[in-house]
């Protein structure tokens, strides 16, 4: 009896050895590969290392879950520095000497602009998750942030009826982000009745960290009697400063609010948001978002990172759902091929993280809910107002001259990203 | 026996809180206070009715709302969590036993405006002249004709002349917005304004100018004249304050480089990244001092000052000895190896703390402004420049007046004959540079109450640094000093010009063409040991 014991434990280590065997073997020969093109060195690094992790954290979990198509996913890292040209580079490695099924990456427009042209040339995928100023509609890139209609134009709104504001301040930093979009908000604005000498906009240099002049401009602005707010397109490092300077000059969130399109959990770590409470974000998530999906998330995130500091923001979950987009894309195409992909993205639809569906529309852009947070003592928003349903990204802007005729739709007869529909034409591949 | 005690003493306690105002009729306070569970238009309506009340209770509800300690049961009942994280039933003070799971009243910046405004109402009396002084501003910049009663019987009552200044000027406000005021009060209303004289004054006189005629409309015209020439005045004051503080900041980025870059002609690429270390020194020594002894934290930058002064100290000693020292003579190398180093130390201090930013607090006297005429001074912009002062006062003297000073100008002015005359000069050296770096060290203890405490702290600077140091005249520390100043200053009074992009390319443009005509900065130093 014991004998036998033992002999059957000897051949079921012996089975299992060889099958483990097997299964390394396999996993040598076929994964799938996914690319993670995340800035983790230089100026960049502070925001997009945050999104190589929770990218590794979920093809982790995708193959706990068993894999892709009886595949082990395997995901490959590149580093490309905060660099641009570099974006360019590493995209060509990820695709042409890794054969890449997919990649997760970009955080600036500079750099995904950089690598339009090689995903467009080498067929790839691309998922962008950072909210962006639209005016650009690739077959090869699926946008899960936020087009300005998702954030900027819901966010002025919010202002103008809740807050009564008239007078509006856009300050922002000198690239092409903060300048398309204050363009269209200023076309906005204009068309909502507000007057030219009601509207003041400013840019500052990257890094800008003395920020007395302008906040004193502001602050003189803020005080012709009229109600004043201050759109802020600021991107990264420059918002601490800026943020200091309002709290010391005592601009006070009841009398001036200031709303960023830019100020995620992630940036506010860095800061005591004491002297901030009441200044307003608006994003497609908040990390206070009372799901259980969320909740489920971010336990996740924290054993994953072994951080229970860490917290999150709207593009790790653009990322969630682009992730799951593209898992539920390739189990119904039944294969990793880039075009038989692309087509059957389309109309996908995933749970977001705050308690509804996100579906892929034939513009390569999602439908999600707009938040207006306001800033807490602890660094986290509490969700002053919410639209009631999801809103659908609109990439090319009603506002603008020029791109308001534009449509994008990829799906088969059509397929063009610029349909031009006053004149019927599809403009073709010019992705400016 | 001894519960009926706790009880009395439970009423004796309440009891003087409700004797502090006029006893409202309950069921005010209750309809007032149902209307919390509603939306933020429902909860603004409903601070306006407790303030109405003017019962005692109200100004604690309203201080627990703003503060976001108000709770909400499902029963809509209010209770308030007080600063230890007890509970206590809003309307009568008494500890309290929620029924159900409690959720925070949700307050956004309407709701807080209301807040103000309902305090501003109920604090005009209160024995506090802080409060009070709050109230009269809330009362100035939201003049509220319906409150003029109230207003002149704090008036008649008030003792203290700050509060009552700005009562006078509150009363004026409202004097000017209604139509049936005598003309001769308001053309008083207009003096008390045009002597406040402040952007919200221009803006009230502005509309009494627009909507009155005679003489109140030529008075006021007079007043907003008076008041934007006073306005000029300050911006002027403002911009050239505002370039000294950015020259005070230039100053101490680039003072450590007039010694390493300046003094010993060491091109060191890797100057902004002792000045990040010295910033995370101040991080890391905040951290320890928020765990271990909290009541320590407004000394916390007093304690890493000598600190970050050692910490880079030390690795800019170990920078010349390990590679710095083989490389004189070298620019060239000089400039690759230092580069390549700034490099290693950003991703050496991104490995150990992470790529994110730091927080680093600003202490209790370092936060808020003063207000000096029309000019709003921020005080740690204010203590950056004494600061800076007196880090330069202290390199002065150091070099001008100490045996280490004396023997550093001598070796960099002829090292052989300094070497003869028995200075060991490697020794020099590696000490001046350890001196350089310290004192970038401890700017980097000041640049963390302005800047983000990240690993590209010191990058940067650099490029700044290198101008200031250039500009000044290389090897001469006053030229550093009015070298950072007057490039602070040309910035921002091109700034309001030009835009904050423009007025840096200029001021750029401007120093390459200084540059061209005067190569060697604004104090070149003369003589011999300029040549070698």
């Amino acid at each position: 009896m014991n004998k036998f014991k033992s002999r059957t434990a000897l051949s079921g280590a012996l089975a299992l050895a060889i099958m483990g065997f097997g299964a390394t073997g396999a996993l040598a020969e076929e994964t799938i590969k996914v690319g993670i093109l995340h800035s983790l060195s230089g100026t960049m690094a502070i925001s997009e290392t945050t999104l190589k992790d929770v990218m590794l954290m979920l093809i982790d979990e995708q193959n706990k879950k068993g894999g892709l198509l009886g595949k082990k996913l395997e995901a490959v890292v590149v580093d490309p520095a905060s660099d641009w040209p570099l974006f360019a580079e590493k995209a060509k490695q990820l695709l042409e000497v890794d054969k890449v099924a997919a990649v997760f990456g970009c955080w600036t427009s500079v750099s995904r602009k950089s690598v339009l042209p090689v995903f467009e040339q080498n067929n790839g995928i691309l998922f962008y998750p950072v909210q962006y100023e639209g005016e650009e509609s690739s077959r090869n890139v699926f946008y899960t942030g936020a087009a300005p209609n998702q954030q900027a134009i819901p966010a002025v709104d919010y202002l103008m009826n809740e807050e009564g504001v008239e007078r509006w301040v856009l300050e922002g930093t000198d690239y092409v982000y903060p300048r398309t979009t204050n363009k269209i908000l200023e076309a906005y604005l204009k068309a909502k009745g507000v007057a030219a000498e009601d509207i003041m906009i400013n840019y500052t240099p990257f890094g800008f960290s003395d920020w007395q002049t302008e906040v004193a401009a502001i602050k003189k602005f803020g005080s012709a009697g009229k109600k004043t707010a201050v759109v802020s397109t600021i991107n990264g490092d420059a918002n601490v400063p800026f943020y200091k300077e309002l709290g010391n000059q005592g601009i006070k969130a009841t009398d001036i609010p200031v709303v960023a399109f830019s100020v995620g959990e992630e940036e506010l770590a860095g800061l005591d948001t004491a002297p901030l409470v009441g200044h307003l974000a608006a994003w497609n998530y908040f990390m206070s978002a009372d799901t259980p999906e969320n909740a489920e998330f971010i336990a996740k995130w924290h054993a994953f990172i072994k951080n229970e500091k860490r917290v999150t923001n709207d593009p790790m979950e653009a990322h969630y759902i682009g992730f799951n987009m593209w898992v539920k894309a390739v189990e119904a195409a039944g294969t990793t091929e880039t075009d038989a992909v692309i087509d059957s993205m389309v109309g996908v639809a995933v749970p977001n993280l705050s308690g509804g569906y996100s579906a892929m529309l034939p513009n390569h852009h999602i439908t999600k809910p707009v938040l207006i947070g306001e800033i807490q003592g602890d660094g986290q928003f509490n969700t002053v107002w919410e639209t009631s349903g999801l809103v659908p990204g609109d990439e090319w802007s009603d506002y603008l001259e020029g791109s308001k005729d534009l449509i994008s739709d990829w799906r088969a007869p059509l397929s063009c990203g610029n349909f031009n529909a006053a004149t019927g034409k599809c403009m073709g591949t010019v992705t400016q | 026996m001894r519960r009926w005690v706790s009880g009395l003493l439970l009423l004796c306690a309440i009891l003087p809180a409700l004797a502090g105002g006029r006893l409202a009729r309950a069921d005010e306070i209750d309809d007032a206070i149902a209307g919390f569970a509603g939306n933020f238009a429902e909860v603004e309506q409903a601070i306006g009715a407790l303030a109405a009340t003017d019962d005692a209770v109200a100004p604690k509800i309203l201080e627990a709302l703003a503060d976001g300690r108000l709770r909400i049961g499902p029963d809509h009942s209010l209770y308030i969590e007080d600063a230890k994280g007890a509970l206590v039933e809003a309307r009568t003070g008494a500890a309290a036993d929620p029924p159900g799971k409690l959720k925070p009243v949700k307050v956004n910046n309407r709701v807080r405006r209301a807040v103000e405004a309902a305090m501003g109402q109920l604090t005009l009396l209160s024995p506090d002249p802080g409060q009070r002084m709050n109230a009269a501003d809330t009362l100035f910049r939201s003049p509220d004709p319906g409150r003029l009663p109230a207003l002149e019987q704090a008036l008649a009552e008030e003792t203290d002349a700050r509060v009552k200044a700005l009562l006078e000027q509150a009363r004026a406000a409202i004097l000017l917005m209604v139509p049936e005021t005598p003309d001769a009060d308001k053309i008083a209303a207009v003096e008390t304004l045009a002597a406040r004289g402040d952007q919200a004054a221009r803006v009230l006189l502005g509309t009494a100018a627009e909507k009155s005629s005679g003489e109140i409309a030529a008075a006021a015209n007079a007043a907003l004249k008076s008041i934007d020439r006073e306005l000029a005045f300050w911006s002027g004051v403002q911009s050239v304050y505002y370039g000294l503080s950015l020259g005070s900041v230039l100053l101490l980025a680039a003072i450590g480089l007039a010694i390493t870059f300046g003094v010993m002609g060491v091109i060191n690429m890797a100057h902004g990244e002792m000045v990040m270390l010295g910033a995370y020194t101040t991080f890391v020594v905040q951290d320890l001092i928020r765990n271990a002894a909290p009541g320590l934290f407004d000394y916390s930058l007093l304690i890493a000052l000598p600190l970050a002064f050692l910490v880079a100290g030390a690795a800019g000693v170990a920078i010349e000895r390990g590679i710095i020292r083989f490389l004189y003579g070298r620019p060239l190398e000089t400039l690759l190896a230092t580069f390549g180093l700034s490099l290693v130390l950003q991703q050496a201090v991104r490995s150990v703390f992470g790529p994110s930013n730091r927080e680093v607090g600003n202490p209790s006297w370092m936060s808020g402004a003063v207000d000096v005429g029309g000019l709003v001074l921020t005080y740690n912009r204010l203590w950056i420049i004494v600061f800076s002062m007196m880090v330069f006062a202290l390199l002065i003297l150091l070099l001008r007046k100490t045996a280490l000073g004396l023997q550093m100008r001598a070796v960099t002015q002829n090292r052989r004959m300094a070497a003869s005359m028995g200075i060991r000069t490697d020794a020099v050296d590696s000490l001046t540079f350890g001196l350089g770096s310290g004192v970038a060290g401890v700017a980097g203890v000041a640049l963390s109450q302005i800047e983000n405490v990240s690993p590209n702290l010191g990058q940067s600077y650099i490029i700044d640094s290198f101008m200031v140091v250039v500009f000044g005249g290389v090897g001469n520390l006053w030229g550093t000093l009015v070298g950072a100043v007057s490039l602070g200053i040309a910035n921002k009074l091109l700034e309001p010009v030009a835009g904050a992009v423009l007025g840096k390319i200029a001021v750029l443009i401007l120093l390459v063409l200084f540059i061209q005509r005067r190569p060697r900065g604004l104090f070149p130093i003369k003589g011999r040991a300029v040549e070698t």
